[in-house]
């Protein structure tokens, strides 16, 4: 009697990873065919500009949700970031440098006190959402400043065969992929999302994999603020709510589940360019812009509910 | 060992242990004093009783989101309504646009409202049984959705409220205000409604072991459908009451109330796991978070600081908060 | 306690609360000795061997392995270095990872470049070696393995070596999901790996299992150890004996059959050509056997919601269930016993819409009594009980509803012989009083209280045994398919 054969699993997970995939062409075709000259290094550039920040949010959220919790201040830690490099970075980068090492190494004792009191993630990141948002406002009460001029051009860098957000997908989603999934450790932490128990009962830290997770998350945040107020020029301490919910939802299309330790880095950096692509498309198809989140959703719904239909997870 | 204990030896639904743990609700109101006798001590005694009433009239909107969050919560591990500032906003919008200020159309606004929440409820609840999406998500992707609707819907003006429904907002009766107590009512109606009626321990039966729920025989997808819809028209009647209060819908009206809807409920009234329910914890809770406002406000603090106090606070309390010894 | 003692422990204690979980206990393990440690539910053979692996600190005693003192500092970590390995009775398996993934789990060494095939290696083989033909990839997700798959992969990791030493491994109910042959193998396994020196604690209900493979039984009570005999000779009704139950005679006692009408409750028909109908009558018990995981609970489950269904649509009687796995599937853990005990009973118990506190109360009181639930008060919280009271506070909320039929799976499992004996009579009762029962269980003992039972084989009732054919060597022919070798 055999069990389970892998070819039939490998078969559904990749037919699972595959939807979002499919979800990203459909609308590429869309696009394209309104506006042909937008199959060129240029146009795939301005598609997919603002979905780098969006990806590296998302995989921190990502990284939370293996552990079963979840990051509802996400976005505004991200906002916050944004407002401590349009302020310091240029003039007075030491203490930009400080600033968001004390944010990172705050967010993971956040993580650790989840875990040593048993919190739930949901309540205390809403509450860590109010934290962060009030920090950034306090830095730059109003959306403005200016990124340092290095950080600008990074972003309108030009690499060969690929236009840069593309070249920055592929990297960080190979990165993220062979560093949770394939490497040795990769499989202790995402071990301790789905069954921290059995973790602990074979010796692991269980500590040690939530405070790592955390920091890993918090700096990946830290990562796509920059990269973000690279791409405005400015800091704006709102860009906030878009940010958290669209990257849990990226996780999900990814193929994650609430669980814990299922979760996809290639999925979710594929969600993540997905939904951003959501909003273009609407502005190429002249739909006016009230109707962008709601596309969003309605994306969701779509690639969720073929997931379904495919015969999914149980939940 | 025990002997088998005497018939007449038993007080269902009673018991000291459980008694503790409910008193886990008097802590919202124990921190809800302490933050009025704070910011009454600041302003040398003046003004303390207006600050309780201001309290009390804004609170009554959490009290009604927090209880509608309480019974999704309650429902079970990992149900939240995300979707509650969109339906508030979506039904404020829709309600107020429908009476156009017109006191006459206020009971068909009033209807409208609490149907727009109840669909929306609904729609939370299809996403999640039919698409078999987890709550978070499916109550998302709908938010995402309403507030579009929304935001269509609002276009430049905002809509003033009839004034009969401003008139009841702030009303007061021999120096009572009416709305907080009409809800206080209503508070008093979901306790008996949690302990006594058949939703109610279904509810809290479905939110402690879903399987065991149905092995006994419940209906849990009633019980949910029971719970989103619920949600959803507490949502609803509070933004249709929290334009009347403020003047008319706005696009950002619900904005606090995401985290305030989830923060009330663990202070007062549940536990995140589900299958606990406290509506009377809720106005403890309701209390302190306003309060908590108007001190920072009194102290002339600016928006950044209160905002980071108020994330504090919550963490603050998350932490401090003793939790249900079922472990 | 002797030097040449791999494990020593002497005069070890350990209270919860009001509890004496361990009351002093002495227990000593032999290189290469296999041991079989025995007793009632809450007797504190689990708790002794959370003590052994370090998953729960003692309060008092001495405690050495391999001649070491054993302080305070100790954990799951050290007992691994020391070549300890536990399977426990909820398994350990991470079931969003593979086999070769939770074999690297439990081996630190397994990293670096290559890893995942040397986990491969490690596992497959032996997995072989315990279970010749089990058929399991070791790229398969565990969640997706059926339980039994998954209880060999548990098994047969805890014998796999790297650079630890492996000198004893506790098992505590090793075979309650493993099917026949898988049974045979393990404990074969056991044997050959006692005698190469690996030593063994099995914790079992299965007292036929533990005279077969274990060298010395130890039978635990109340916190005690209060025998300790080597097992050549001893029988069945001995060990029960130690335990301070007396087994009840196999005989078939004859029980007062229900007079009342004879309109079947249930008339399923088959679901092939090769699946028998399956019908009940009120008063009757019958039940489902044969080889675990052949499809008897997925059964059990559709009759009993076909029956819900039915019941809510005022078209049949109404019907109850008694899960087997209680903590997830029957007993809501934030209430209380008369909580747990009246939900299902709740709807009979209004006046003018809402609960009636003191009509509960007096069901509740009758129930608790009738099936003697060792508690002082029915408020307390339900987790408060012992593993067979709250098993029994299951079945009053499934009698003390109005169900006509209920249905039991498998809920005796893990529960000591005293609770037993107790909940069979009740059955009989309420079975003479026109209540029916369709009962999955998973030991022949149990199957002889039915007047009837279905045999299933990878999910078809195959066979119909009734009365005097309900016997072991029967089940087993059907399970089979075949006369069976003895």
């Amino acid at each position: 009697m055999r069990f389970a054969a892998p070819r039939v699993r490998y078969n559904r997970e990749a037919l699972e990873a595959a939807l979002p995939f499919a979800a990203l062409l459909v609308m590429l075709a869309i696009i394209f065919s309104v506006r042909p000259q937008a199959f060129s290094y240029f146009g795939f550039t301005l598609l997919f500009k603002l979905a780098v920040p969006l990806m590296f949010a998302s995989l921190a959220q990502m990284l939370i949700i293996n552990l079963g919790d979840i990051d509802l201040s996400n976005g505004s830690f991200v906002g916050l970031v944004t407002c401590i490099v349009a302020v310091y970075l240029r003039d007075a980068p030491l203490t930009a440098v400080g600033l968001m090492l004390a944010a990172v190494i705050v967010y993971t004792a956040v993580g650790w006190l989840i875990q040593a009191r048993k919190l739930p993630s949901i309540v205390v990141t809403l509450g860590m959402s109010f934290v962060w948002l009030g920090a950034a406002i306090i830095i730059l009460p109003a959306p403005g400043g200016h990124s340092p001029d290095w950080l600008i051009s990074l972003m309108r860098l030009r690499p060969p065969l690929m236009p840069l957000p593309l070249w920055i997908a592929v990297i960080t989603a190979v990165l993220g992929q062979w560093l949770l999934k394939s490497s040795a450790y990769g499989v202790i932490l995402r071990g301790a999302g789905a069954n921290p128990k059995a973790i602990a009962r074979a010796g692991w830290s269980l500590v040690t994999a939530r405070l790592l997770l955390y920091a890993v998350a918090g700096l990946l945040a830290l990562i796509a603020g920059l990269l973000l107020s690279g791409i405005t020029t400015s800091g704006d301490p709102n860009v906030a709510p878009g940010y958290t919910m669209l990257g849990i939802g990226a996780v999900i299309l990814g193929g994650g589940t609430f669980n814990g330790g299922v979760v996809s880095p290639v999925g979710t950096v594929v969600g993540a360019l997905t939904l951003s692509l959501a909003a273009s498309v609407l502005s190429f198809l002249e739909v006016a812009p009230v109707w962008q989140i709601g596309a969003q959703g309605g994306i969701l719904f779509l690639v969720l509910a073929g997931r379904v239909l495919i015969g999914g997870r149980p939940q | 060992m025990q002997a088998v204990l005497p018939a007449g030896a038993v007080r269902p639904f009673g018991g000291l242990a459980a008694r503790l743990r409910r008193a886990r609700w008097a802590l919202g109101f124990v921190v809800a004093a302490l933050m009025w006798i704070c910011t009454a001590a600041y302003a040398g005694g003046q003004g303390a009783g207006d600050t309780l009433i201001t309290a009390i009239a804004f609170g009554t909107f959490s009290v009604i989101v927090g209880t509608g969050q309480m019974l999704v919560i309650a429902s079970g591990d990992g149900n939240f309504d995300l979707s509650v500032p969109a339906v508030m906003t979506l039904a404020a919008y829709i309600s107020m646009g429908l009476m156009h200020g017109d006191n006459g159309l206020l009971p068909v606004g009033f209807v409208v409202a609490l149907a727009v929440g109840a669909v929306a409820g609904v729609l939370n609840f299809l996403a999640i049984a039919a698409l078999r999406l987890p709550p978070m998500i499916a109550t998302l992707a709908w938010s995402f959705v309403f507030q579009s609707l929304a935001m269509d819907l609002g276009g430049d003006a905002t809509v003033k409220p009839p004034d009969l429904l401003s008139a009841f907002t702030v009303f007061r009766f021999g120096g009572v205000q009416l709305m907080p107590l009409i809800v206080m009512l209503f508070t008093a109606v979901m306790t008996i409604a949690i302990n006594r009626t058949l939703f109610g321990r279904h509810l809290l039966a479905t939110g402690q072991s879903e399987r065991g729920a149905r092995l006994a025989g419940i209906n849990v997808a009633r019980v949910r459908l029971r719970s989103y819809v619920l949600c959803g028209t507490a949502s609803a009647l509070a933004g249709f009451l929290l334009s009347g209060f403020t003047g008319g819908a706005a696009l950002n009206m619900g904005d606090t109330y995401m985290m305030e809807s989830v923060a009330v409920v663990v202070l007062g009234g549940a536990s995140v796991a589900g299958g606990e329910a406290n509506p009377v914890g809720i106005w403890g809770a309701a209390l302190f978070f306003n309060l908590l406002a108007i001190m920072l406000n009194t102290f002339h603090l600016e928006a950044g600081v209160r905002l980071l106090l108020t994330g504090v606070m919550v963490v603050l309390i998350v932490t401090i908060a003793p939790r249900p010894s079922a472990e | 306690m002797e030097p040449t003692n791999l494990i020593a422990m002497r005069d070890v204690r350990k209270q919860f609360g009001a509890v004496q979980a361990l009351a002093g206990v002495d227990f000593h393990v032999d290189p290469g000795e296999v041991i079989g440690l025995i007793g009632h539910n809450g007797a504190g053979k689990s708790t002794l061997m959370h003590v052994l692996f370090g998953t729960l600190r003692r309060d008092a005693g001495q405690f050495s392995i391999t001649g070491q003192e054993i302080g305070t500092e100790f954990s799951p970590q050290l007992a691994h270095a020391f070549g300890i390995r536990c399977v426990f009775q909820e398994l350990s398996l991470c079931g969003n990872l593979d086999v070769v993934e939770n074999a690297r789990v439990l081996h630190r060494s397994l990293r670096g470049l290559g890893w995942r095939r040397r986990a491969k290696q490690l596992i497959a083989d032996k997995l072989d070696e315990v279970f010749p033909g089990h058929g399991i990839s070791p790229e398969a997700r565990i969640a997706e393995l059926p339980i039994a798959a998954r209880q060999m992969v548990e098994i047969a990791r805890a014998f796999t070596v790297t650079d630890e030493p492996l000198r004893c491994v506790i098992l505590d109910e090793p075979t309650s999901s493993l099917g026949h042959e898988a049974t045979q193998q393990f404990l074969e396994f056991v044997r050959r790996a006692g005698t190469q020196g690996i030593a063994a604690i099995v914790i079992s209900h299965r007292l036929d299992e533990i005279l077969s493979v274990c060298g010395r039984v130890v039978v635990m009570v109340d916190g005690h150890v209060v025998a300790e005999r080597a097992s050549a000779g001893l029988t069945r009704p001995d060990l029960v004996g130690m335990m301070g139950s007396i087994e009840a005679p196999k005989t078939v006692a004859s029980r007062r059959q229900y007079a009342g009408t004879t309109e079947k409750l249930i008339d399923a028909r088959g679901r092939d050509a090769h699946d028998l109908p399956i019908t009940l009558v009120a008063g009757e018990i019958i039940g489902f056997a044969g080889l675990d995981g052949h499809g008897q609970r997925e059964r059990l489950r559709a009759l009993y919601y076909a029956g819900l269904q039915a019941h809510r649509n005022g078209r049949g009687p109404a019907v109850a269930y008694v899960a087997g796995d209680r903590q997830t599937e029957g007993v809501f853990p934030l209430w209380s016993i008369a909580d747990n005990l009246s939900i299902v009973t709740l709807p009979t118990l209004r006046r003018h819409g809402l609960i009636s506190p003191s009509a509960v109360g007096r069901v509740v009181a009758d129930w608790v009594a009738r099936m003697k639930v060792k508690t002082d008060s029915a408020d307390r919280p339900v987790l408060s009980l012992s593993g067979g009271n709250q098993q029994k506070v299951l079945f009053a909320r499934a009698l003390a509803s109005d169900a006509r039929i209920v249905f039991l799976d498998d809920p005796m499992r893990g529960v000591d012989v005293g609770t037993k004996v107790e909940v069979y009579r009740m059955i009989h009762d309420e079975a003479a009083q026109g209540r029916s029962f369709v009962w999955y269980a998973t030991e022949t003992d149990e199957l002889t209280n039915c007047d009837r039972i279905y045999v299933f084989r990878e999910g078809h009732a195959l066979e119909h045994l009734v009365g005097d054919d309900i016997r072991q060597e029967r089940i087993l022919a059907a399970s089979f398919g075949g006369l069976v070798n003895a």
